[in-house]
């Protein structure tokens, strides 16, 4: 049985630890008895053997997600692949039509490029979640229009790990005739992914969440149907013309053992997580007050999302040294505006405030779990002590029958 | 975000939380902020007849240094004049507790907190002397 070593991380979802066996894979191309050379030269055996390895991790991640190993195209990390493929499908089909559809509870990095793309005179629809994170299928269907050219949503959401269906979505899109866009940062190794079956036109990856290197990512551009994108990176036409710049063979090695690992290990890993967080959830959930964020059931295994009703989230982050974790609540910026995703669920600003996003992953232990059960329920107590909000509840005041002063 | 060592010393231990009568025409209430933005502070203040306050108590939710600001307060409150105490200033308990410019709201709050108990308990001692001269 391992030791508990503190603090214990359950932040999955904000970046993993590098698997040792990705780690290895690296380290082998980057010394001078390594494969260093660049994966572009033609004329020795040094730029061979490196594209060799870059187009072994090409197939390597293709298979995980049953793509042509040629649909995939090395980025820096999901963000990039965001904005590629935003951007890129935007700009190259604008002749079509200037509207895009959305949804609120995207990450930033689609979120701000719609924006951006709303400066440079495109139309965007932000959908609304239903209550539980997912996508209302009948808006979707209502937000489009004739000049409707790209639709974005993403797979697995980051903050409460509810998983659209991406494959209903993606019939519509095709029916439609619309490019679809998917951020799958969040679900390699997760969820099956599948972009024929589900019809997707364009996919984000990142490595860092699934055991791989930070800096490293794809982005999945359909070849049949043939989908277009504009590049944003010029230079050397590396990637068949999409993204340029020189390929970092230690980082696409990592990624591309670490998807390796994902499609292999995926079925019994999932099984374990899911057992951890059933745990945490039931050594939790007997509480007074306690609220779970977004849909149980189609839900990532690893991810629990909940709000403890009277607590504020920075100040029981403070108590829970021991634990890393994330909080809804941002007292940390002049607005204090609790996650955008919580409220776009329709929670209150209370409950958004009182939130914490737990994420187990691959190294995580059933120790880690009870010890985190044990100190929250600790500090929720001694922070509800403190709490005059708590002592209304008790009393049976209805918080919102009270004016508040905003401030 | 990281902690100052005095934050930390107030959030791991409140000093003075709890509760006075708040129908006490002796005790004034304070209670502002809003759950909705993140920070609610309940300061409670017992007056003495000569014009001291004689005991404080607080409840808080919100952040750490919502928590500690508020702490800090009670103490600083207590043995004080009316007058004294709302002479106290956020920058005073900002510099005392080192807290950085995100967190300035957190002592405006605590100002805000002790003005509106000593408005309390001075709107109770009218009532009073209206009661008595009825």
């Amino acid at each position: 049985m391992s030791e508990l070593k503190l603090p214990i991380y359950l932040d999955y979802s904000a970046t993993t630890p590098v698997d040792p066996r990705v780690a290895k894979a690296m380290m082998e191309c980057l010394t001078p008895d390594g494969n260093f050379g660049n994966p572009a030269s033609r004329s020795h055996s040094f730029g061979w053997k490196a594209e060799s390895v870059v187009e072994n991790a090409r197939e390597q991640v293709a298979a995980l997600v049953n793509a042509d190993p040629k649909e995939i195209v090395w980025t820096s990390g999901a963000t990039e692949s965001d904005n590629l493929a935003i951007k890129g499908a935007a700009h190259f089909y604008s002749k079509n039509g200037k509207h895009i559809i959305t949804m609120k509870t995207e990450h930033k990095a689609v979120l701000d490029t719609c924006r951006q793309l709303e400066r440079e005179g495109f139309e965007v629809t932000y959908l609304e979640p239903q209550a539980d994170g997912l996508v209302d299928m009948d808006k979707l269907k209502a937000a489009i229009r004739d000049d409707t050219v790209l639709i974005s949503i993403m797979h697995v959401n980051n903050e409460i790990g509810v998983v659209q269906d991406i494959k209903a979505i993606g019939a519509l899109a095709r029916e439609k005739k619309i490019i679809f866009h998917v951020d799958a940062a969040q679900s390699p190794g997760k969820v099956e992914i599948d972009v024929k079956d589900m019809n997707v036109d364009l996919m984000s990856f990142s490595a860092h969440k699934t055991y791989g290197p930070k800096g490293i990512g794809a982005l999945y551009v359909s070849r049949k149907p043939r989908v277009r994108i504009e590049a944003q990176m010029h230079g050397g036409g590396h990637e068949r013309g999409m993204r340029s710049g020189t390929l970092a063979t230690h980082q696409i090695v990592g990624m591309g053992e670490a998807f390796r690992i994902a499609k292999e290990e995926m079925a019994g890993e999932n099984e374990r997580i899911r057992m951890l967080r059933d745990r945490l959830l039931n050594g939790l959930n007997d509480m007074e007050e306690v609220y779970i964020n977004g849909d149980l059931d189609h839900r990532v295994p690893h991810n629990l999302n909940m709000s403890f009703n009277f607590v504020e989230g920075e100040s029981l982050i403070m108590a829970l040294k021991d634990i890393a974790i994330s909080s809804g609540s941002a007292c940390t910026s002049a607005s204090l505006e609790p996650s955008y995703v919580l409220r776009a669920l329709g929670r209150d600003d209370e409950l958004a405030h009182s939130s914490l996003r737990f994420s187990i992953g691959r190294f995580t232990t059933e120790k880690d779990v009870d010890h985190a059960i044990k100190v929250i329920r600790q500090a929720v107590n001694k922070l509800r002590d403190l709490s005059p909000l708590w002592d209304m509840y008790k009393d049976g005041v209805d918080l919102k029958s009270i004016e508040w002063a905003a401030h | 975000m990281a902690y100052g060592e005095k934050v930390l010393d107030h959030y791991e231990n409140p000093r003075n939380v709890g509760a006075l009568d708040k129908d006490d025409t002796s005790v004034g209430t304070g209670m502002v902020g809003a759950p909705a933005c993140g920070d609610v502070m309940k300061l409670q203040i017992q007056v003495g007849d000569n014009g001291v306050i004689e005991d404080a108590k607080f409840k808080t939710y919100g952040c750490g240094s919502a928590i500690a600001s508020s702490s800090l307060l009670t103490e600083w409150v207590k043995g004080k004049t009316l007058d004294e105490a709302s002479q106290i200033k956020n920058s005073d308990i900002a510099e005392e507790l080192a807290l950085p410019p995100v967190k300035i709201h957190c002592s405006v709050l605590a100002e805000d907190a002790i003005r509106a108990a000593i408005n309390d308990y001075q709107g109770r001692q009218v009532a009073v002397a209206e009661k008595q001269s009825a």
